[in-house]
């Protein structure tokens, strides 16, 4: 049986916050309580897959990327990348994957080109084979070459977003994690990158793990999607499979929107209005 | 590929990053290099003015090169302490924290890229400011040791690598006001460390605080290189027991941060930004 490229076994994850609404006193402790992002969660995404993870915002989308990039340790549970623990052997995961997440940070007065060969420089790969590569996937990310050289702080949000793409398939991630990687983006650029996700996938030996809020993109690019709500998976299976689990209402085509509803009670809208209050 | 060349590499990203950084950033270079330069220059026109304000004959050339001998090495000790202890500042000023601990590059690797940094950038730092410093001042140091300071300056370099590791994870654990924090470390160095006078003048209770700091020893040995000519077999002993403990300190340091490391990931604190 082949390795899974990722696989989550009963992990759970809170956050301490600490309450300072109250009178801070000498000598009192602040009132502590958890936050639970993650309720023992399980999956498994296949070597390959485009698998997607949708749900609002505070769903506990980007603490499960985070767990899998090593930046986050688990309360418990088990987290493999490739048969490899995220928290045993963190060096060798790090080593088989690349993330871009919802805010492209960079060294904002460094150049595309600068930012670029630093995270080269930092997987290991030599100058020569990096050069030419980065500036191949950035223009066919669409950005134009004259900007290569300019400090990043002058370029568009969209375009700060592009070079982020190039910069997680630089190092040719084996499992690829992208948090929202086209939030905020003019719909231009957002097919761009969801064009650029496709193409890497047909040509590549690259497996995605892509948590999004935008319905149609996870409809349109995932293999699998397991849907996420309050930290906990409430339904899992292919864009299809998950809308054959809702009857088409009024003569039109269920949508993703109407699985979200059905299976959590609750508008989209409803569920982020939610997590905010909270 | 191998390991060693994959972590070279990786130490190299350090280096480049950070003088891609100082190019960037090269105007306050500038004001950071002009008030280092007026600071050392203030405080060696006290030894200029020892004679007026005492009202007394004084050797001032001896003072005046006292003063400059404490004033240069704790730029360049320094230079060394704020470059380590800044690495995981400069990652939250600039919001790529998560991306730098996400890399596939062990932190005596990180260290190892800063470290190579902060030595270069002390060393050019401190010859540009000697260099104009020493168009105010006549400096004397025609029985100076030179074979010895550099070897004590080399070997008080690495207690301050250990010294800015330990600073370093305090960054880490306070988002918002750790590297703020890195200050105080340095101003009691400063302090009790006789950069500026003799650790005799402290009170007996500081002066046993100031036996634990490195830096009391790498300015003592320097002065008596540079002012008495000290011989480099004498200073050995002090040369060694220096690079023990710095290597010691230095082992302490990566222990904690480890340990600081692990507790940020328990808690999510790599995402903070200060």
């Amino acid at each position: 049986m082949p390795i899974p490229a990722l696989e989550a076994e009963r992990v759970r994850k809170a956050f301490v916050r600490k309450d300072r609404t109250g009178k801070r006193r000498l000598l009192r402790k602040t009132k502590k309580e958890d936050v639970v992002a993650l309720r023992e969660i399980d999956l498994t995404v296949a070597r390959g897959e485009v698998f997607g993870v949708l749900g609002p915002n505070g769903s506990g989308k980007s603490t499960l990327i985070r767990l899998v990039s090593t930046l986050l340790l688990p309360d418990s549970g088990r987290l493999r990348v490739f048969g490899h623990d995220v928290e045993h052997d963190p060096l060798a995961v790090k080593r088989m994957i690349n993330r871009v997440s919802v805010d492209a940070a960079f060294f904002k007065k460094f150049s595309p080109i600068e930012n670029l060969m630093y995270a080269a420089r930092l997987y290991g790969l030599p100058a020569s084979e990096a050069r030419p590569r980065m500036r191949t996937i950035m223009k066919r990310l669409g950005l134009k070459e004259e900007t290569f050289d300019h400090p990043m702080e002058h370029m568009s949000r969209g375009m700060q977003q592009k070079v982020a793409v190039a910069r997680g398939f630089l190092t040719s991630p084996i499992l690829l994690l992208l948090d929202e990687p086209t939030t905020g983006l003019d719909p231009h650029s957002k097919r761009d990158v969801q064009a650029f996700v496709r193409e890497i996938r047909a040509t590549h030996d690259a497996t995605v793990l892509l948590t999004t809020h935008d319905m149609d993109e996870a409809d349109r690019l995932c293999d699998r999607i397991a849907i996420i709500d309050d930290g906990a998976i409430v339904a899992l299976d292919t864009p299809a499979g998950l809308k054959g689990l809702v009857p088409p209402q009024n003569g039109k085509p269920t949508t993703m929107e109407d699985v979200f509803l059905t299976l959590t009670g609750r508008t989209f809208e409803e569920a982020e209005a939610k997590e905010v209050d909270a | 590929m191998s390991g060693f060349v994959r972590e070279m590499r990786g130490a190299y990203a350090f280096v480049e990053r950070n003088v891609n950084l100082i190019k960037r950033y090269w105007g306050w270079e500038l004001v950071w290099l002009i008030y280092s330069l007026t600071n050392a220059l203030a405080i060696t026109y006290i030894g200029n003015g020892m004679s007026a304000i005492s009202g007394q004959e004084i050797d001032t050339q001896y003072v005046v090169t006292y003063l400059l001998v404490g004033a240069l090495i704790w730029q360049y000790l320094s230079v060394i302490f704020y470059a380590i202890s800044e690495m995981i500042a400069w990652e939250r000023w600039e919001g790529t924290i998560e991306y730098t601990f996400m890399a596939p590059v062990s932190r005596p690797t990180h260290l190892v890229g800063t470290t190579l940094f902060a030595i270069g950038y002390g060393v050019v730092r401190t010859l540009a400011i000697l260099g104009i410093v020493v168009a105010f001042f006549h400096l004397d140091l025609g029985g100076a040791n030179l074979v010895g300071t550099v070897l004590m300056l080399l070997a008080g370099s690495v207690s301050f690598v250990g010294l800015g590791i330990l600073a370093a994870v305090l960054p880490l654990l306070y988002p918002e006001r750790g590297a703020q924090m890195t200050n105080a470390v340095a101003a009691i160095l400063l302090l009790i460390s006789g950069v500026y006078y003799p650790v005799e003048t402290l009170p007996g209770w500081l002066q046993r605080v100031a036996a634990a700091s490195p830096a009391t020893y790498v300015i003592r040995g320097m002065r008596a290189c540079l002012l008495e000519g000290r011989s480099t077999i004498d200073l050995l002993p002090t040369v060694f027991t220096l690079i023990g403990v710095g290597f010691a300190v230095i082992t302490l340091g990566l222990v904690i941060f480890r340990y600081v490391e692990r507790y940020a990931k328990r808690s999510g604190r790599l995402k903070r930004s200060g």
